[in-house]
C-alpha cells in the first residue's frame, strides 16, 4: 500500500466517522461537528493528494485546502450562530424535535 | 508506511471518534480539538506547513472556540433525558459505514495505479502568497466577500431581536 | 217494359251548365256564414237559408226550362263540365257534374220541397233555442243534396253522399240532449256506414277496371259503351260479371242509404229528429239518394241484358224492393208513434221505387220518387202541425177529432194520405204507383214481385186509414185544446197539396211525359195509351185494393175512439201477430243479439289486447329501459364514480406515503443523501472498472 492510499483510507474513515456523527446525533451541534470532521478529511485527501500528485509546484491542492478552511470556517459561524438563534426560540437543539418542516 | 503515519492516523481517528461518541458536548467539542491538531500534523508530517499552521490557527483557534461558545449559550452541557443519539441512530450508522465501504473499495481498487512515493515539494510561504494574487486572485477575493457576509450573517443570525415583541 | 239504354251524344256544356255547380255551392257557402253566426241572429239565419235556397231553385229551373226546351226542339241533353281532381301517376282522377233530364228533374224537386220545408221550419222551430243551428246544418245537407243529383264523377257523388249522411246524422241528433236523439243520429249513421262500405268497394272496383269514375265523358266515360263492354268482359265470383258485381255493391250503398231490409233498421229512430227534418230529409230526399244512385248507375245494372230480359243485379233489387216494400208495410199496421207510422210508410214506398227501378226502369222508379217526394214531405209537414197542434203529443191514441180544430191541417193531410193511398185517377200517387204495378205485371223473371206490391198497396190503405181515423175523427183524448197552426206552417201544405194532385198528369199512360222527357223523344197526349191490354184491368185491380184498404181500415177503426189504454182492435183479434207486427219483427233484437253483440265481445278483446298485450309490451319496454337505467346508474354510481374515488383516495394515500419522507428532520434528509451519493458512487467505480 502506498503512502497516498494510507492517508486515503484514513480520510475515509474520518469522513465517515464524521457522517455518521451528524447522522446520529441528537444535538444539532455535533451535527456541525460531524460536518467539520467530514470537511476535515476532504481537506486531508486534498493536501494528500497534492503531496503525491504529478505537479505539486501548482500548489493546487494547498490552495484549495486553504481555501476550504477558511470557507468551513465562515460556514461554522454561521451554522451555529443559526443553532443558538434556534435555540433561543425552540429553547432546545435537540434535532428530533425540530420537525417543523416536515410535509 | 512509518510509524508517525499510524501514531497520528491512531490519535486522530481516535479524537474523531471520541467528539462523535461522548456523552457530554463539552467533551466532544474537546475531542474536536485533538482531531483538529491531528490533522495539523499530518499536514505538516505531508511537507503543507502552511496549511497545517492554518489549520492550527483557524480551525483549533477560531471553529473550536466557536463550537464550545455555542455549547456554553445553548446549554449544551446538560444532558439530555432521551439519550444523545437519536432513534433512528442504527439507519445513520449503516449509511456512514456504507459510505466508509464504498470509499475504501475505491480506495484499494485503484491502488495499484497510486503514485508512489515522490519527494517533498519545496513550497514556501513567498511561494503560496505570490499564488494568492497571482493565480487564485479570483477565488481569494470571493473568500473575501463571503467571510464579510458570513461574519454579518452570524451576526444578525444570532442578534437578540429586542424590538419584536414576545 | 223495360226500356234499352239509350246512348245519348254528348252536347257541349252550356251556359247554364258552366254555373250549374252555384246550386250546391251557394247553400253551403250560406251554411258556412251560418256557422260563425251567433244563435240571436235568427231573422239573420233564415233569410240565408230560404235565400241561398231560392237562388239554388232559380238556377234549378233555368237548368230545367233549358233541358225542356232542348227536348221540345228534338234534342236530348246531356252536358258534362269535367275537370282533373288529382293526380295519381299517369291517371287523372277527374270530377264533374252534369246536366240531363234527370239531373234537371231531380234538382227542381229537391229545391223546390227543400225550399218549402224551410220556411214551413221557420214556424215550426220558432220556440227552438238552437234556430241558428238548425237552419245551417238544414242548409249544408241541401247543398250536399243537390251536389249529388248533379255529380257526374262517382266520386263528387259519393263525397256529396257522406254529407248527406253526416247531415243526416247532426239533424236526427239535433237534440243531442235526449238520449234517444243521440243513440238514433249513432244508429243512423253506422248502419248507412255498413251500405258504404260496400259502395267504396264498388266505385274502388269500378275504377280499377275502367280507369274513370266519371259517368259521361264523351265516349270514355264509365257509363258509357266501352266502360260497359270491358266490365261485361270481366268475370267475377258466381256467376257474375264485374258489372254486376259492381252493380250489386253499389246498391248496397243505395240499400243503406235509402232503408232496404236490411239495413232498414234506422229509419224508424231518425224520427227522433225535428219533423221538418223528418219531412225534408227521411222522406223526400235523403232516402231517395239511394234511388237516384241506381237511376244514375243504370247503365250499369243493366248491362248485358238481352232485350227483354234482365240482369242479376236488377233482379236482386226488385226482390229486396218488393220485400222491404211488404215488410215495412205490415209493421206500419202496429205502430202507434205518428210519425213511426210515416217512417215505415216511407221505407215501403222506397221499397216500391226500388222494385219500380228494377222492373220498369229509370222513369218508372223516378216518377214514383217525384211524386212521393211532394206528397210524403207534405205527409210529415201535416203531422208535424198535428204535433205542434196538440203541444207536442205524438202517440195517435192520445190524439182525436182534430179534423174540426185544425181544418187546414186536416184537408191538406188527407190529399197527402189519398195520394200516399194511390186513390185512382185524382193524386199523382195512383199513376206512379200504377206504373210499377205495370211494370211487375210485365216482369218477365216472376210474378210473385206483383202480387207482393198489390197486397202492399191494400197494407198501405190499410194503415194510412187506421191513422186518420186515430187522428182527426173521433172524440179528442188529447189532454189539452188543440188549434191550427199558424200560415207559415200551413202554407207550404197547402202547396205540396197541389202538388201532390197535379203532378199526376204528367205520369198518365194517355200522355206519359215524364218517361219521354226522361227518355229524350217526343210525347203525345194520346188516349189510345189507355188501350194497352191489361191495363184497364189493372187500373181497376188497384181501385179495388185500394178502396178494399180504405173500407177495412174505416170499418174497424173509423168512428170509435178508443182509449190508448185499451188494447188495439187488430190486437184484439191476433194478439201474437198484432205483437210480432208492433216490436218491428224483431230485426233490431237480432240485430242486437247477433252483430252488436259481436262488437261488443269484440270491443272486450280489443280492450283485453290493448291492456294487456300493448299496454304489456309497452310497459315491458318501459321496464326494460328503467332497468337498464338503473343499471347505468349502479355502474355509474360504483364502477365509475367508484373507481374515479378509489383512484383519487390511493393517490392522496400514496401521497400521504410520501408526505411521510418529509419527516422535517434534517438528519433523515442527509441519510438519503449520503444513500445516494454512496449509490452513485459505486455505480462510478463499478462502471470504471470495466
Amino acid at each position: 500500500m502506498t503512502p497516498l492510499a494510507g492517508f486515503l483510507l484514513v480520510a475515509a474513515l474520518l469522513f465517515s466517522i464524521g457522517l455518521a456523527g451528524a447522522l446520529t446525533r441528537r444535538n444539532a451541534i455535533l451535527v456541525l461537528i460531524g460536518i467539520e470532521l467530514m470537511l476535515n478529511a476532504a481537506n486531508l485527501n486534498l493536501i494528500a493528494f497534492w503531496r503525491y500528485g504529478p505537479h505539486p509546484e501548482l500548489l493546487t491542492g494547498m490552495m484549495f485546502a486553504i481555501f476550504s478552511i477558511a470557507v468551513a470556517a465562515a460556514e461554522a459561524a454561521v451554522g451555529l450562530g443559526l443553532v443558538i438563534s434556534i435555540h433561543r426560540h425552540a429553547h432546545t437543539t435537540d434535532l428530533d424535535q425540530m420537525n417543523r418542516m416536515k410535509g | 508506511m512509518s510509524f508517525v503515519f499510524y501514531l497520528l492516523a491512531a490519535l486522530t481517528v481516535a479524537g474523531g471518534l471520541a467528539a462523535v461518541l461522548l456523552k457530554n458536548t463539552v467533551h466532544c467539542a474537546l475531542a474536536l480539538t485533538v482531531a483538529f491538531a491531528g490533522l495539523a500534523f499530518f499536514y505538516l508530517n505531508l511537507d503543507a506547513q502552511f496549511a497545517g499552521f492554518a489549520q492550527i490557527l483557524v480551525y483549533i483557534g477560531a471553529v473550536a472556540i466557536l463550537v464550545v461558545f455555542a455549547i456554553l449559550l445553548t446549554k449544551g452541557s446538560e444532558t439530555p433525558k432521551d439519550g444523545v443519539f437519536s432513534k433512528t441512530w442504527l439507519a445513520g450508522l449503516a449509511v456512514a459505514a456504507g459510505v466508509f465501504a464504498v470509499l475504501g473499495w475505491a480506495v484499494l481498487q485503484t491502488a495499484p495505479m497510486l503514485p508512489k512515493a515522490t519527494a517533498a515539494p519545496a513550497v514556501t510561504v513567498g511561494q503560496i502568497g505570490n499564488a494568492l494574487v497571482d493565480r487564485y486572485v479570483l477565488p481569494l477575493e470571493i473568500v473575501a466577500v463571503l467571510l464579510t457576509v458570513a461574519l454579518i450573517g452570524a451576526v444578525i443570525v444570532a442578534m437578540h431581536d429586542k424590538e419584536r415583541t414576545r | 217494359m223495360q226500356e234499352s239504354i239509350s246512348f245519348t251524344p254528348q252536347l257541349a256544356a252550356s251556359p247554364i251548365t258552366g254555373i250549374l255547380w252555384l246550386i250546391p255551392a251557394v247553400p253551403m257557402v250560406a251554411s258556412g256564414g251560418m256557422a260563425l253566426l251567433k244563435q240571436a241572429k235568427r231573422k239573420t239565419a233564415a233569410s240565408l237559408a230560404i235565400g241561398s235556397l231560392s237562388v239554388s231553385l232559380l238556377l234549378s229551373l233555368a237548368a230545367f226550362a233549358h233541358v225542356v226546351s232542348n227536348w221540345a226542339n228534338g234534342v236530348a241533353t246531356r252536358e258534362t263540365v269535367n275537370f282533373a281532381w288529382i293526380q295519381v301517376g299517369a291517371t287523372n282522377v277527374d270530377l264533374g257534374w252534369v246536366l240531363d233530364p234527370l239531373s234537371a228533374a231531380m234538382l227542381v224537386m229537391v229545391s223546390f220541397v227543400g225550399l218549402l220545408i224551410f220556411i214551413y221550419s221557420v214556424g215550426y222551430m220558432e220556440h227552438d233555442g238552437n234556430f241558428t243551428r238548425f237552419f245551417c246544418f238544414l242548409s249544408l245537407f241541401a247543398g250536399s243534396m243537390l251536389g249529388v243529383v248533379i255529380a257526374n264523377s262517382l266520386l263528387l257523388l259519393f263525397m256529396c253522399w257522406e254529407l248527406v249522411g253526416l247531415t243526416s246524422y247532426l239533424l236526427i241528433g239535433f237534440w243531442y240532449q235526449k238520449p234517444a236523439a243521440a243513440a238514433a243520429a249513432k244508429k243512423a249513421f253506422i248502419t248507412t256506414r255498413v251500405g258504404d262500405v260496400f259502395f267504396l268497394l264498388g266505385i274502388v272496383w269500378l275504377f280499377a277496371q275502367t280507369g274513370t269514375l266519371l259517368f259521361y265523358n264523351h265516349g270514355t266515360g264509365s257509363m258509357e259503351a266501352g266502360a260497359l263492354s270491358a266490365l261485361l268482359m270481366q268475370p267475377a265470383a258466381l256467376g257474375l260479371t264485374a258489372a254486376g258485381a259492381i252493380g250489386l255493391l253499389i246498391f248496397a250503398g243505395a240499400a243503406g242509404k235509402s232503408g232496404q231490409f236490411p239495413l232498414h233498421v234506422w229509419l224508424p229512430d231518425a224520427m227522433e229528429g225535428p219533423t221538418p227534418v223528418s219531412a225534408l230529409i227521411h222522406a223526400a230526399t235523403m232516402v231517395a239518394a239511394g234511388v237516384y244512385l241506381i237511376a244514375r248507375v243504370y247503365p250499369l245494372m243493366q248491362a248485358g241484358a238481352l232485350t227483354g230480359g234482365t240482369t242479376t243485379a236488377l233482379t236482386v233489387v226488385t226482390w229486396v224492393g218488393a220485400f222491404t216494400a211488404v215488410f215495412a208495410a205490415l209493421i206500419a199496421v202496429a205502430q202507434n208513434d205518428i210519425k213511426r207510422i210515416l217512417a215505415y210508410s216511407t221505407v215501403s214506398q222506397l221499397g216500391y221505387m226500388m222494385a219500380g227501378l228494377g222492373m220498369g226502369g229509370v222513369a218508372v222508379g223516378m216518377f214514383h220518387l217525384i211524386t212521393h217526394a211532394f206528397f210524403k214531405a207534405l205527409l210529415f209537414m201535416g203531422a208535424g202541425s198535428v204535433i205542434h197542434g196538440s203541444h207536442e203529443e205524438q202517440d195517435v191514441r192520445r190524439m182525436g177529432g182534430l179534423k174540426d180544430k185544425m181544418p187546414l191541417t186536416f184537408a191538406t193531410y188527407a190529399i197527402g194520405m189519398l195520394a200516399l193511398c194511390g186513390f185512382p185517377l185524382l193524386f199523382s200517387g195512383f199513376w206512379s204507383k200504377d206504373g210499377i204495378l205495370e211494370a211487375a205485371r210485365h216482369w218477365s223473371v216472376a210474378r210473385t214481385p206483383f202480387y207482393m206490391l198489390v197486397f202492399g198497396a191494400l197494407l198501405t190503405a190499410f194503415y194510412m186509414t187506421r191513422q186518420v181515423a186515430y187522428v182527426f175523427f173521433g172524440e179528442s183524448r188529447g189532454k189539452k185544446q188543440a188549434h191550427e197552426s199558424p200560415k207559415v206552417m200551413t202554407t207550404p201544405l197547402a202547396i205540396l197539396a197541389f202538388f201532390a194532385v197535379a203532378l199526376g198528369a204528367i205520369g198518365t199512360p194517355a200522355w206519359p211525359w215524364f218517361k219521354a222527357f226522361l227518355d229524350g223523344h217526343a210525347a203525345s197526349f194520346d188516349m189510345q195509351g189507355f188501350s194497352e191490354p191489361g191495363l184497364m184491368l189493372l187500373m181497376g185491380t188497384s181501385t179495388v185494393v185500394v178502396f178494399l184498404g180504405l173500407g177495412l181500415g174505416w170499418m174497424i177503426y173509423g168512428g170509435k175512439s178508443p182509449k190508448a189504454e185499451e188494447p188495439d182492435a187488430l190486437e184484439r183479434a191476433v194478439p201474437m201477430v198484432w205483437g210480432w207486427l208492433r216490436d218491428r219483427l224483431y230485426v233490431d233484437e237480432l240485430y242486437e243479439g247477433t252483430v252488436i253483440a259481436f262488437y261488443r265481445w269484440w270491443g272486450r278483446v280489443a280492450d283485453w289486447l290493448d291492456r294487456r298485450v300493448w299496454g304489456g309490451l309497452v310497459a315491458g319496454v318501459a321496464w326494460l329501459f328503467a332497468g337498464w337505467a338503473r343499471l347505468n346508474r349502479f355502474l355509474d354510481t360504483n364502477v365509475v364514480d367508484g373507481s374515479f374515488d378509489k383512484g383519487c383516495d390511493e393517490l392522496s394515500s400514496s401521497g400521504g406515503l410520501l408526505a411521510r419522507m418529509q419527516s422535517g428532520r434534517v438528519q433523515s434528509y442527509l441519510r438519503i443523501l449520503a444513500l445516494a451519493v454512496v449509490a452513485l458512487t459505486a455505480i462510478l467505480i463499478w462502471s470504471s472498472r470495466a
